[in-house]
């Protein structure tokens, strides 16, 4: 019974794992770029809120409201300022600057915060500590349920929007084929805005269960970037959305049971699970090439 | 790999691979190095081991950019080797091993361990390998954070040195770090001028086109992926020489990572001289701005991330595209031959 109890927990683990990687995988499918500040952008989104909050008293899930719109337009900016600029001379350079990025980020953060740790779990209020008694040995958190619904919903809202919206449509139309969708009359440049626009937000979203289920830091963000790469390969790089989702929910299983085989060892096999799929052969659970985005 | 001019278009011109400029500077360069190892005798402790870090910067953005400059092979884990040179050490010397003698096999050991996961990681490219050595560097963190025998989370230290006068340790671990970055900074210049180097600047320039000429795209990656892993196994041993006290959070953190990218991005990435100028300009920030200041490390992001949009060939690599000026004898030149009656141009 602890072991269906772990898996359980696995699963909602999964979703904000999943949460985590949804930004990083649209990134990655539309322009072929991992953001490696991408776990900065979450830890800053968790800073704003708290900064809501020392305003507003409030709970998080309110405070989140006034942030997701600066998020947007800070990733928007990203795009136009940095992004877009690194995107022309290859690989390398996106990866190089993303990785200066995060740095300046983190040690911003311990600037204007302090290295203090915090959590916003208290402000959370009863959600936060919640759970239904199913059995002895089974219980379901409120906040592990919210969080895998929450990561549902933004899966399929994005996919939802990557399929029936003029926008979206561009979106998947520029992911194929840049060139030919600049052919057609699509503005490349806008569009990746937008998508990291997006990504930036999700990220914010992610950054808030954060900043509830657990505690954060101004150098928390590598650890969580680490955690949303797992999920996007292990879901299979260009694979779809959902298969992101569901790589978050095989790493948060494989964390979730590692930790019951012994309390130090979550990480490590998450990390393990990890390198057997960069052994596997396919590479990956699901390698449909590009199905959606 | 000779100094004579090759064989070219008949009476036409010569490729040359040495000038008058370049010989200069490459003889320079050995004298420097010699020059060097009579530091310690000449100058006093604080310069000891002001050097003793910048050689180990030095060394470590020299790997890191054979790595990346020539190989395009972006690591965020190279502190994967950092750690392990330095706990190799620990553990060889608790085996009464002489930490000396330790520091060379904890090297041979880094490249050792780099042979079977160069299998694994070289099956990436881009970011896939730059998070792979990421994730084999904090999975090695941890596990050696569980390890008690190597001191669990609290770190350990290298006592086994205290039986040496603090001077005469200050000197062996200078010579030893020159040693170090003279070894690996020549093993990668004879490296770029062998056959291979021709087909690692291919394999940089276009990967798939390299590899449809019949270049040797893995075989090349997997020298270099070795020597870098060995390189940073140094520098980590040296890390250890001078801290003599680690911890896993320490030894194993992505800093290092940070400071080996501004250094290449700074310098010049794939440039051989590059990574030696980044390495004084990273020693003097810090000397500026105070080694654990917070803006310190905001300016070392900054500076990565302007270099990497605005300059991405870095100080020296801007400079050699501006003037033309090679010092060090890595390309070809073409010349006209000068003893051949060259007819006049038509």
């Amino acid at each position: 019974m602890t072991w269906v109890n772990d898996v359980i927990q696995g699963i909602m683990l999964g979703g904000f794992y999943g949460m985590l990687a949804c930004g990083l995988a649209l990134m990655f499918g539309l322009m072929r770029i991992i953001n490696l500040a991408h776990g900065d952008i979450a830890v800053l989104g968790a800073y704003l809120i708290y900064v809501v909050l020392e305003h507003w008293n409030t709970s998080p899930f309110l405070a989140i409201l006034p942030v997701l719109p600066v998020m947007l337009l800070l990733g928007y900016f990203l795009q136009r300022l940095l992004l877009e600029r690194s995107l022309r001379s290859g690989l390398l350079v996106p990866l190089l600057t993303t990785f200066g990025l995060s740095i300046v980020i983190q040690n911003l953060l311990e600037q204007g915060f302090s290295p203090d740790v915090r959590s916003l779990g208290a402000q959370a209020g009863s959600v936060a500590t919640a759970s239904w008694q199913i059995t002895s040995q089974l219980s379901i958190p409120a906040i592990g349920a919210l969080t895998l619904g929450v990561a549902i919903v933004i899966f399929g809202g994005l996919q939802l929007f990557l399929s029936r919206t003029q926008s979206g449509r561009q979106m998947r139309a520029t992911a194929q084929d840049p060139d030919t969708a600049e052919l057609v009359g699509i503005n490349s440049r806008a569009v990746y805005a937008r998508a990291t626009a997006i990504a930036v937000a999700i990220a914010a979203i992610g950054g808030m269960f954060l900043a509830i289920r657990s505690d954060f830091y101004p150098y928390s963000g590598p650890t969580y970037l680490i955690f949303a790469f797992e999920a996007v390969v292990i879901g299979g790089l260009g694979g779809s959305l959902w298969a992101t989702l569901l790589g978050g929910i095989v790493l948060g299983v494989a964390q979730t049971i590692g930790g019951q085989i012994n309390p130090e060892y979550p990480v490590l096999a998450g990390h393990i699970v990890f390198l057997l799929v960069l052994l596997s052969p396919r590479g990956g659970l699901v390698n449909l090439r590009r199905v959606t985005a | 790999m000779s100094a004579q001019p090759l064989p070219a278009a008949p009476g036409r011109s010569t490729i040359r691979r040495w000038t008058r400029l370049s010989s200069g500077f490459t003889s320079g360069f050995g004298l420097l190095i010699v020059a060097l190892i009579f530091v310690p005798v000449v100058l006093g402790a604080n310069t000891v081991q002001d050097l003793t870090t910048l050689l180990t910067y030095v060394l470590m953005g020299v790997m890191w950019n054979a790595l990346a400059g020539y190989g395009g092979l972006v690591s965020v884990g190279q502190q994967a080797y950092i750690g392990l040179g330095a706990y190799a050490t620990v553990w060889l010397a608790d085996h009464s091993v002489n930490p000396y003698l330790g520091m060379l096999l904890a090297t041979l050991f880094c490249g050792a361990v780099a042979v079977p996961l160069s299998f694994v990681m070289l099956r990436f490219r881009g970011a896939q390998f730059a998070i792979g050595t990421w994730v084999v560097a904090e999975a090695l963190a941890i596990w050696v954070s569980l390890d008690n025998a190597l001191g669990a989370g609290t770190g350990t230290s290298l006592s086994q040195l205290d039986s040496y006068a603090p001077t005469s340790r200050e000197h062996y671990t200078f010579w030893l770090t020159l040693g170090f970055t003279a070894f690996f900074t020549g093993a990668l210049f004879v490296l770029l001028r062998s056959r291979l180097g021709s087909s690692l600047q291919a394999i940089r320039d276009d990967e798939d086109a390299a590899a449809s000429v019949g270049v040797r795209v893995v075989a090349g990656k997997r020298i270099l992926f070795l020597l870098a892993a060995a390189g940073a196994g140094a520098a980590g041993a040296m890390t250890l020489a001078n801290t003599l006290f680690i911890e896993p959070t320490s030894v194993f953190s992505v800093n290092y990572t940070a400071f080996m990218i501004f250094i290449v991005l700074v310098g010049g990435l794939g440039t051989f001289e590059g990574p030696i100028i980044g390495a004084i300009v990273l020693y003097e920030m810090q000397n500026l701005l105070g080694n654990d200041g917070v803006w310190y490390l905001v300016a070392l992001g900054g500076a990565a991330m302007a270099f990497a949009l605005f300059l991405p060939r870095g100080i020296w690599g801007t400079l050699e595209e501006r003037t033309g000026l090679r010092l060090m004898p890595l390309g070809y030149r073409v010349g006209r031959a000068k003893s051949a009656a060259a007819p006049e141009e038509p």
